[in-house]
């Protein structure tokens, strides 16, 4: 593995061996002494074109716990602001000697030109991209589903080993314009677990009934069903184009009004009593609390939200492991 | 699983020079650190861990002690020096006797002492895990070459090599026989 640019560069066993480095990663992170030496010498460059609270501190936290050197650089306050194109930042970067390059951009793809023009010897980790991949999303939310519902049936509490058949995860909301639910068809199904989305038929993209994935519009019919993980999406108004952020006129044409999509598509209490008794609920943050989820459902005793903020680190340091440890040219040993 | 002797190869210890060894080097612990109490063995993956098992086992039948209690394995991956000069290594797990490692002598196992840059992995992993009273060294096999200024307090034989041979160790727990053997790498190919 040489870059991580989208859930598809994983197979299988590729993704089972990031989850199971990622396991032995959080238990380091329980001791009194987190930090690792591993990645001593080699620098991180996270590089932010679009705003981000966790993934970002979350990268900076994973590379500084394994001991490599951290410069965080966001668009804003950069020459970027300035009109530098993606290339010369590049070619920046190239000249500072990162190691690795954790790129979130507004464009989907962006990740994929910084890994294949040749403007770069890093690493490329996508941290987001558009409405395309966020990977490091994907695993750690596999990572949580493992933990808890497979960890039980292998007989080791973070499941090493195991994979995700035989589960359902029911993935609801605004998928139209989220790269995690992308993400999650994506690695998910890898890792044998069967996936429906759940959204108005406005928020589900072109193109989705050939993803490997059901479709429903109904979440209330989902919820029978009984899956055993439900990932709640943010609703992403930011998006959706319109005035801005307050008022029901900014979901611009999606859903009516956002009463009306809380009624139809937000997890609450009411909707939680009805999930099976070992099922979890997930969301990727930030959360809209009122709108896709209520408090009730958000600080349930079921809600893994604040555990996959904590498994994110693990994850990331696992990638970073993988990606910058060996020998680049050499590969993963078998 | 048993691996057919390489051609070229001489065995240089069986399986019951392998036992011998471990019951002496149980007795010398034992000796050194006036029985079992405060004793932790840290088996380093893979080899390790089963010769620490087997050394736990017989220090606890001698000393009627509970052999769980003392044994654990201390993956050393992380603080290796070599990384970048291999491909990806896989982490292996790391499980310390209840009570973790603090004010405890520890005995680390392994298979064989070479380069000495593993023990000094292992010596800055643990530094990372607690603080044991001591750290002492058991070996199966020391061959000698030593690149880093470490030295084993516990040796099953010392076995003068070049560095052109290679030392294979097979046990049991791994690879289904329990044999130490010398191979000429110039005679495999």
């Amino acid at each position: 593995m040489r870059h991580l640019l989208s859930v598809a560069d994983l197979d299988r066993d590729a993704a089972v061996l990031v989850l199971d480095t990622a396991a032995e990663m959080a238990k380091t992170q329980g001791r009194e002494i987190k930090k690792l030496p591993t990645l001593r010498g080699r620098t991180v460059v996270n590089l932010f074109f679009e705003d981000s609270t966790r993934t970002r501190i979350s990268f900076e936290a994973a590379a500084k716990r394994l001991s490599a050197d951290v410069i965080n650089f966001s668009a804003k306050g950069s020459s970027v602001s300035k009109g530098e194109s993606l290339k010369d930042t590049a070619l920046t970067l190239q000249a500072m000697g990162a190691d690795a390059v954790v790129v979130r951009h507004q464009a989907s793809g962006a990740p994929h030109r910084l890994a294949n023009a040749g403007w770069l010897d890093a690493a490329v980790l996508n941290a987001g991209d558009g409405t395309h991949q966020h990977p490091t999303q994907a695993l750690l939310d596999a990572f949580t589903i493992r933990r808890h519902l497979r960890g039980p049936d292998v007989g080791d509490p973070d499941g090493v080993g195991a994979d995700l058949s035989g589960l359902h995860v029911a993935i609801v909301g605004d998928v139209l314009h989220s790269r995690v639910a992308r993400s999650n068809v994506g690695l998910l199904t890898t890792l044998g677990a069967r996936v429906t989305l759940v959204a108005p038929p406005t928020l589900v993209p072109i193109g989705a009934d050939r993803w490997p994935c059901e479709i429903s519009y109904h979440l209330d019919e989902v919820l029978d069903s009984g899956p055993d993980a439900v990932m709640m999406l943010r609703v992403q108004r930011e998006r959706m184009g319109g005035p801005g952020l307050a008022g029901a006129a900014t979901s611009a044409g999606f859903f009516p009004s956002p009463l009306e999509y809380t009624r139809q598509y937000g997890l609450d209490a009411r909707r939680l009593a009805r999930l099976p008794e070992h099922a979890i609920v997930m969301h990727p943050g930030p959360m809209n609390r009122g709108l896709e989820i209520s408090a009730d459902a958000a600080d349930s005793p079921r809600a893994v939200i604040v555990e996959q903020v904590a498994n994110g680190v693990a994850v990331r340091m696992a990638v970073l492991y993988l990606l910058l440890a060996g020998d680049r040219e050499k590969g993963t040993e078998a | 699983m048993t691996a057919a002797p390489t051609p070229g190869s001489r065995e240089v210890l069986g399986p019951q020079e392998i036992s011998r060894a471990l019951i002496r080097i149980a007795h010398e612990v034992l000796e050194r650190n006036a029985g079992a109490e405060n004793l932790a063995v840290l088996g380093i993956p893979t080899r390790g861990l089963p010769l620490a098992r087997r050394l736990a086992a017989v220090i606890a039948d001698v000393e009627g002690v509970d052999a769980q209690a003392l044994v654990g394995e201390l993956d050393v991956t992380m603080y290796r020096d070599d990384l970048r000069r291999h491909p990806t290594r896989t982490i292996g797990a790391t499980t310390l006797p209840a009570g973790g490692v603090d004010d405890r002598v520890v005995v680390l196992v392994d298979d064989v002492l070479f380069s000495g840059r593993t023990i000094r992995a292992a010596m800055d992993a643990l530094a990372d895990l607690g603080r044991p009273s001591a750290v002492q060294l058991a070996v199966l096999v020391d061959r000698g070459h030593r690149e880093l200024p470490i030295r084993a307090d516990y040796v099953g034989k010392n076995l003068p090599t070049s560095r052109t041979e290679k030392v294979a160790v097979r046990l049991v727990e791994v690879d289904g026989v329990d044999s130490v053997r010398i191979e000429n790498e110039e005679g495999d190919r």
